[in-house]
């Protein structure tokens, strides 16, 4: 019997290809195409008063400039509004190329096409655009102001306004016998993916066609959108997702200009044309997020138990919104974690700044809310002189409360109703982890050292795998190879092993038979992206029904074959055979052979299902009226709601008493993710959204000068963390199942990173002993904290 | 403005990965553009083209170097190592490649082959690396996908299979 493939912490399929320099990702193609560079706005906000494009022509290998004017018919109009929401009353999109004004540092101006990138460039160095400047609105406070405007017909520079209750809220606060209110402040990050957004364009002009290659996280979404805009039939254009180095959220925007202006250039030239986006470019001109300004009103009993939440927040939405309010519906209400809120209230204006566009990064508005929530619960901790832990728990919904309904509305539309999750196991297991119960005893011993350290907690809940569905294909070739396809696309979350490993449980063949196709329209038309820790769930539950539909049809063959009911009948490596009788057997293989009625034999194991074979019944048609040729089969998983997965973090931070350095000595993550299709593939989400949260706590942030200028657009100057930042991460996991799905599985991608922010605010503020109110914390912003906090007693002493 | 109108073109010859291979290119062209787009070896990528992240990191007379922050022509006559050269066959792994794969030490891959190469150079100098001196060999490194937890692990095992393989042919 072969050992059961889900669960097993099998290597990865994808490896061997990546590790040995045959990767392909969009750079490696098209050698020989057309390259693109793009001229790009360098002020926040102008009108632009004339394009001079005449020197860019004089160099050699330019084949072509295009601004606003040369766009024709679609290319032309605003980008789509994605996501459209009733309160996301004031959309407002750009233009694949700026028509009359620009609106954030790096918004393309004029397109290039040229021999290389290196020509490209030096014609975009000759164009003259001139510029009316207008002056900018940077940052959330003075885009609440509105003294100025983003679009002058977005009033208040409020794109939209979104208020949710359950519950009085003000008849609870108004009873409530403690309250506390917290102005909270989280600065702007970014996705940063080590290899950034790219296209490839083939236009074949005999066929009137499109292959369209793009480092996507959506290639359906992609090939919609584009045939959309070019005005082609769906079934000219291909969108073909090869290997991509990396999303975190940020490719799953789209239609990014670039991925329309490319194939539309390469139709109007009739050639391969590519562009691949440098680090700088992708600073200023692709997407950020997190920024926040939040307060917090919460009314609580005397055994520091909610009684009402009342939270406003603002959140900057850069200069366009075309993926709607997607990220502050989820902090709004992902905010809640594991806890039962008592009235809640949440209202959130999402503003425009002059800034590049905010759209999710790995968490999606969830590292926000849990930022809020988390820095509350250490609030009314140290309000009341409770231990951190006590707090939550007497907050926690528990597991016999389970589904439980929030009443509130998520991102998909459908109501915020988590379905499994044993939180005081989680927080139990923390604990035990991290030593919680003994930490007095170390921090006391470090005091004597001469040394601060602060231990640190935060709990989350995240709704992964929403729909509205992802499809999967199983094929079963007569060499017993089985091809499986699903369209959502992969970015190192080693799909094609998880997906595998699913297929080849359910069907009962060889992991090594088994080989997965994602994100390529060819193979699967319908699908929907990979997003919100969805692939496995959703994918994963679409590919084994897939699997089903091929098990069923293979059983039901083989048991006509060898004249039993198929109910008698098992699958084991690839091989049909009778319970218990396994002498008695058919190979999946023949089965494949026959489930294809033949006219001409193309191998000799062909020739068992040709017309003259003999293997039929005459008075039957080869294919019955119900029955389609091939050993095939597809299915698709639609879930009703979204599946809740959670997760608890608690830091050992040490604070240098003199430098304020902030370095983190211990890290260690409980994580619910469900059933576990592969323990080493989650331990590896969980290692890498970590790694992006400390990140996001630490070192990371956008430095925009009041003119809107990304001060710190490269490596150099934004801090991604490197092996000597990031801490080792101690992993326990739980394996609640979701109720929700067949294999039980719940989301894993994003996890990691959601408390993260949370954990360290939590423990510096335990070492120090005084409020932390804005994140990310530098060690200078930690120093100026001492010295205004200097004279004022310590306020939190005797709070852990 | 016919200056820059045509750009004048240079026969380049390295020996990369133990071949002798010429191209015209101009006298700008990257180490790492050159490797991949006239040379056509793309398994040396491009992740930042300010030498911070090590993605092009390529082996130039066998020391580590940024592929991103060298002229093609002034390696003339120099001997580069890229991850095609570390090892090209999915089916037979180095020691490094090997122990990436065990330890999941890569998820998109992009910024793999720069630690490939830095790490096979790495294991020369220093056969026996404990995991904190494994963490700081990669600590030039960026990857955003990993945490580097498993890297490090991955270097260390890495060590072992060097060792492992030593013991088999002996």
């Amino acid at each position: 019997m072969t050992t059961r493939q889900v669960g097993e912490p099998v290597q990865r399929r994808e490896d061997p290809r990546l590790l040995t320099g045959n990767g392909r990702y969009l750079d490696d193609l098209g050698l020989g195409a057309l390259q693109a560079a793009f001229v790009r706005s360098p002020h926040a906000h102008a009108r632009i008063v004339d394009i001079d494009i005449d020197d860019a022509w004089e160099l050699d290998g330019v084949e072509a400039v295009y601004t606003w004017e040369d766009l024709d018919g679609r290319v032309g109009e605003p980008l789509p509004v994605l996501i459209p929401h009733p309160a996301l009353t004031h959309p407002r999109t750009g233009y694949c190329l700026a028509k009359s004004e620009v609106n954030h540092v790096g918004e393309a101006v004029v397109m290039v096409v040229a021999r290389d990138r290196y020509v490209a460039e030096d014609a975009c160095g000759r164009i003259q655009v001139t510029y009316e400047t207008l002056k900018p609105v940077v940052g959330l406070e003075n885009a609440r102001a509105a003294e100025r405007l983003v679009h002058d017909d977005a009033p208040g520079n409020v794109a939209a306004n979104l208020l949710q209750e359950v519950g009085d809220v003000d008849t609870a606060m108004a009873a409530a016998p403690n309250t506390l209110t917290l102005e909270l402040e989280i600065e702007r990050s970014a996705c940063m993916p080590m290899e950034g957004k790219g296209v490839y364009a083939r236009w074949d002009a005999d066929d009137a066609s499109l292959r369209l290659y793009s480092s996507t996280q959506t290639s359906t979404g992609v090939r919609a959108a584009v045939a959309a805009k070019l005005e082609m039939p769906l079934a000219k254009v291909e969108v073909v997702t090869p290997d991509v180095g990396g999303g975190f959220g940020v490719k799953i925007m789209h239609p990014w200009p670039e991925e329309v202006l490319v194939p539309w250039a390469a139709r109007r030239l009739g050639r391969d044309v590519k562009w691949t986006e440098d680090r700088r470019e992708h600073f200023v001109s692709s997407a950020h997020e997190r920024g926040q300004l939040q307060e917090v009103t919460v009314g609580f009993d005397d055994d520091g138990r909610l009684l009402a939440l009342d939270v406003r927040f603002w959140h900057d939405n850069g200069a366009y919104t075309p993926y709607g309010i997607i990220v502050p519906i989820i902090t709004a209400t992902q905010l809640l974690g594991p806890y039962k809120p008592g009235a809640y209230r949440v209202e959130f204006w999402s503003l425009y700044t002059n800034t590049v566009l905010v759209t999710p990064y790995r968490g999606a508005g969830r590292p926000q809310g849990c930022y809020a929530m988390e820095r509350t619960m250490d609030a009314i901790a140290a309000h009341l002189g409770l231990d951190r832990t006590e707090v939550r728990s007497r907050n926690f919904i528990q597991p016999d409360e389970m589904p439980y309904d929030h009443g509130l509305m998520f991102q998909d539309g459908r109501p915020l109703k988590y379905d499994s999750g044993d939180f005081p196991a989680s927080l139990a297991k923390l604990k035990d982890l991290v030593g919680w119960d003994d930490f007095a005893a170390y921090r006391e011993q470090a005091a004597r050292e001469g040394r601060k350290v602060g231990l640190g907690i935060g709990c989350y809940v995240e709704g992964t795998g929403v729909g509205p569905y992802e499809g999967g294909h199983v094929q079963v070739e007569t060499n017993g190879r089985v091809n499986v396809a699903t369209g959502l696309t992969t970015q190192g979350q080693g799909h094609q092993t998880v997906l595998a490993q699913i297929v080849a449980d359910q069907l009962g063949v060889r992991l090594e038979d088994v080989h997965v196709t994602t994100g390529d329209t060819r193979r699967m038309a319908y699908a929907v992206g990979t997003f919100a820790s969805r692939g496995a769930v959703m994918s994963g539950n679409a590919v084994a029904l897939a699997a089903k539909v091929v098990r069923d049809k293979a059983l039901r063959i083989a048991a006509d074959a060898l004249e039993v009911s198929p109910d008698d009948l098992e699958i084991t490596d690839g091989v049909i055979s009778v319970k218990g009788a396994p002498g008695t057997s058919i190979d999946l293989k023949t089965i494949a052979v026959m489930s294809n009625p033949l006219r001409y034999a193309f191998d000799t194991a062909a020739q068992a299902a040709t017309q003259f074979s003999g293997a039929f019944d005459p008075d039957k048609p080869p294919v019955a009226d119900d029955d389609e040729p091939g050993l095939e089969g597809q299915d698709f998983y639609s879930p009703t709601q979204a599946t809740f997965a959670n997760g608890m973090h608690a830091a050992v931070v040490e604070t240098d008493p003199v430098t304020a350095e902030i370095r983190i000595l211990r890290y260690c993550v409980i994580h619910d993710c469900g059933v576990m299709v592969n323990p080493m593939i989650v331990e590896g989400q969980v290692h890498g959204g970590v790694a992006q949260g400390v990140g996001g706590a630490l070192y990371e942030r956008m430095v925009y000068d009041e003119g809107g200028q990304l001060l710190n657009a490269s490596f150099m100057d934004f801090l991604v963390p490197y092996a000597s930042e990031v801490p080792h991460v101690e992993t326990d996991h739980l394996e609640t199942p979701s109720p929700l799905n067949p294999l039980g599985l719940k989301g894993a991608g994003e996890a990691g990173t959601i408390p993260v922010t949370a954990v360290i605010a939590s423990a510096v503020e335990d070492a120090e002993g005084f409020p932390i109110r804005s994140m990310p914390i530098s060690p200078a912003e930690l120093w100026e904290l001492r010295r205004q906090h200097s004279s004022v007693p310590a306020a939190l002493e005797g709070a852990s | 403005m016919t200056d820059a109108a045509t750009e004048q073109k240079l026969d380049i010859t390295l020996t990369v990965n133990g071949v002798r291979r010429t191209a015209s290119a101009p006298a700008r062209r990257l180490l790492s553009d050159f490797l991949r787009h006239d040379l056509g070896l793309t398994g040396t990528h491009v992740g930042c083209e300010h030498g911070v992240c090590g993605a092009c990191t390529v082996l130039l007379d066998g020391e580590p170097a940024r592929a991103c922050l060298v002229f093609a022509v002034t390696a003339q006559a120099h001997e580069i190592t890229t991850v095609e050269g570390i090892g090209n066959d999915p089916a037979n792994l180095s020691p490094v490649q090997q122990a990436f794969a065990e330890c999941h030490a890569l998820q998109c891959g992009f910024c793999t082959p720069g630690f490939v190469t830095t790490i096979t150079a790495y294991l020369d100098e220093n056969p026996r690396p404990t995991p904190e001196e494994a963490r700081e060999a990669i600590s030039g490194n960026l990857c955003r996908c990993t945490g580097y937890q498993n890297i490090v692990k991955a270097v260390v095992r890495a060590s072992e299979i060097v060792r492992e393989r030593e013991e088999e042919t002996r």
